[in-house]
């Protein structure tokens, strides 16, 4: 099953096929994806490493072009835009969050953060005042001023969740998002993504090996060898030990 | 977005200051050579300059600078004279000899005499003394380093008594004459009280000087000369020019400072086009992240050629600077005067340090224009 039941649809992928190389060392990665992925949730992408997960985000997100098939995106077909739009779509409509953080060095936390709002035209001062009021959610007030090499593995990713989230987008894309982070910290960055996801006209895409955030998916769409094997609504909990967490 | 590219700048510094040292060097190094061409190469023209009252210089017609000189018979400054057009005429004398110093070494010195009734060929500015005084027998007036180069560590007065060619001679002013190409000693005299402190033959006049009447160029009272006389006439900047022409096409200077002015741009070129590729790459993945986020192609290029022109006006002043100083300070030294930073050398270097940083942007371009923004999303 690819479709959600009775939702709309942020993401919408058709028959989605990706090759590289060419001749003889062509090689496919996707093999005729279909996806939607559903507004107002959570969705995990989960399978084996070189399954074509990062591919297919890759390709969600206009970073790399599909060889043939077509993706929605909140109704407009990102495949079909060329050049400079794509680059304006993205801008204006996506959220990244890298496995590696990718924060930019030379960068404070706070002006890392404020990174997506002068893509869009903020004055550097503007928007750091705005990613600031974000870091202050995020629990960085007191280490916002730090560079990337003077924070741990956890704040780092708080940074680049602010980033990601400081130009209010529709969609989020988030490759791997726990993978450094010990399980409380990976926890409240799950809270704070379903939160993300809850709004209208919003959707969280989350790729991801880590079995202890299962919990937090509203959908799961599972992947091996390119292909969409299955997409059904989470069935796994919060365990115990998980809701006291959420308690405190 | 350039906020933040001035930060990726400045982050890592000794990259930011290797760029800046390279631009700087190649400037220096631009300037510099550039600067002390075109002082040595002027000195090939100084006596011209020396006599500003002319606009007219006439010479036996194989002269083809101011030291190799065919003497002109006494007759020729009297049918130059009489030649329409020419307002006035005077002869003047020039020759080496040799000067034995208050310390009793010998130096080879330049002895200029002019005009006896008007004194025309004396540089215009007099520091000590009354050119007058040049009446006098035995009189002489020397430039300024000249007299610092014989008389050592006395200090600049009248009345010393010098030896030219074993005769003697009454220094009477110090005049401040342009810096020559062959000697740092000049000695000015009446012309026919040079004339026996040589023995050059029987012709002795070196050069008529002479002045274009009102309503003509001295271009074409010199054609009229030339037609009239069959000596060779030329206006004074042509002649300046044709001295200076000569150790150009005659001696190794061109090609020993071009040689290094050409190292300097090449090393501008290589060390900082390296070091700036070096910088891109070694941000590439920052320059992916930020395209991946929605940075378009245009505001990257932006990005690069502002970080470029950054290092660019800040190695070009720091090189500018540097030899801005260095002629400040050679400059007080008495070898080194009348060298100097041409405004052209300097312009003309800005724009080589600006075809640098902009061969330089443009070969670390393409990197970040063609970087996979998807790299970001692997490990």
């Amino acid at each position: 099953m690819t479709q959600s039941e009775n939702a709309a649809i942020a993401i919408e992928c058709r028959n989605v096929i990706k090759d590289f190389g060419s001749g003889n060392a062509k090689q496919r990665v996707l093999h005729g994806i279909d996806l939607d992925i559903p507004i107002g949730a959570t969705t995990f992408l989960v399978g084996p490493s070189g399954c074509g997960k990062t591919t297919l985000i890759s390709i969600i997100a206009g970073l790399l072009t599909a060889t043939s098939g077509s993706v929605k995106i909140l109704g407009s077909e990102i495949t079909k835009m060329r050049g400079g739009r794509v680059v304006r779509f993205r801008a204006n409509n996506l959220g990244f969050i890298f496995q590696q953080f990718n924060l930019l060095p030379s960068l404070s936390a706070v002006e890392n953060a404020a990174v997506s709002l002068v893509v869009r035209g903020s004055t550097l001062a503007s928007a750091k005042r705005q990613a600031g009021v974000l870091l202050d959610r995020l629990g960085m007030e007191k280490n916002k001023w730090k560079y990337p090499n003077q924070l741990s593995g956890g704040q780092q990713q708080r940074v680049a969740i602010a980033r990601a989230l400081v130009h209010n987008p529709r969609i989020v894309i988030s490759d791997e998002p726990t993978a450094s982070l010990d399980a409380e910290t990976g926890h409240e960055v799950m809270e704070l993504l379903r939160e993300v996801a809850s709004g209208v006209d919003r959707a969280v895409v989350v790729v991801t090996h880590d079995n202890r955030i299962f919990p937090f998916a509203d959908y799961i769409a599972t992947m091996s060898d390119g292909r969409i094997h299955t997409f059904q609504k989470n069935s796994i909990n919060l365990s115990p030990n998980d809701a006291s967490a959420e308690q405190r | 977005m350039f906020s933040i590219a001035m930060k990726m700048l400045f982050h890592d510094r000794a990259k930011f200051v290797g760029l800046v040292l390279g631009v700087a060097f190649s400037t220096l190094l631009i300037n510099q050579q550039l600067g002390i061409f075109i002082g040595l190469i002027s000195r090939a023209g100084a006596v011209v300059v020396d006599v500003p009252e002319a606009d007219i210089w006439v010479m036996d017609p194989g002269v083809k600078n101011l030291d190799t000189i065919f003497p002109l018979r006494d007759t020729e400054l009297g049918r130059v004279r009489g030649v329409p057009g020419v307002a006035w005429a005077v002869p003047l004398f020039k020759s080496n000899v040799t000067i034995r110093t208050g310390n009793g070494e010998l130096e080879a010195s330049l002895l200029i005499g002019v005009d006896d009734t008007t004194l025309i060929g004396l540089p215009p500015q007099i520091l000590m003394g009354n050119i007058d005084d040049l009446r006098r027998p035995d009189a002489v007036a020397v430039s300024e380093e000249g007299f610092r180069k014989v008389w050592r560590g006395q200090p600049i007065s009248l009345g010393n008594v010098a030896e030219l060619n074993d005769r003697r001679a009454v220094v009477v002013a110090i005049v401040k004459d342009s810096p020559k190409f062959t000697s740092s000693i000049t000695f000015f005299t009446r012309y026919s009280q040079a004339l026996q402190y040589t023995n050059n033959g029987r012709n002795q006049m070196s050069f008529i000087v002479a002045k274009a009447g009102v309503d003509q160029t001295p271009e074409s009272v010199s054609a009229n000369i030339t037609a009239r006389t069959g000596l060779k006439a030329m206006s004074s900047p042509a002649f300046r020019w044709k001295a200076i022409e000569y150790v150009i096409q005659n001696t190794g200077i061109p090609i020993s400072i071009g040689t290094v002015v050409a190292l300097g741009i090449l090393v501008g070129i290589a060390v900082v086009g390296l070091m700036f590729n070096l910088f891109v790459l070694e941000n590439l993945k920052q320059f992916a992240v930020l395209k991946a986020i929605g940075t378009s192609n245009l505001r990257l290029i932006g990005m690069v050629f502002l970080q470029a022109a950054v290092v660019g006006f800040v190695g070009f002043s720091v090189g500018l600077f540097g030899a801005t100083m260095f002629f400040e300070t050679a400059g007080k030294s008495p070898t080194f005067q009348g060298f100097f930073l041409p405004w052209y050398v300097a312009a003309g270097s800005g724009a080589v340090a600006a075809a640098i940083i902009v061969l330089a942007a443009l070969f670390a371009m393409r990197r970040v224009l063609f970087v996979d923004p998807a790299i970001v999303f692997r490990g």
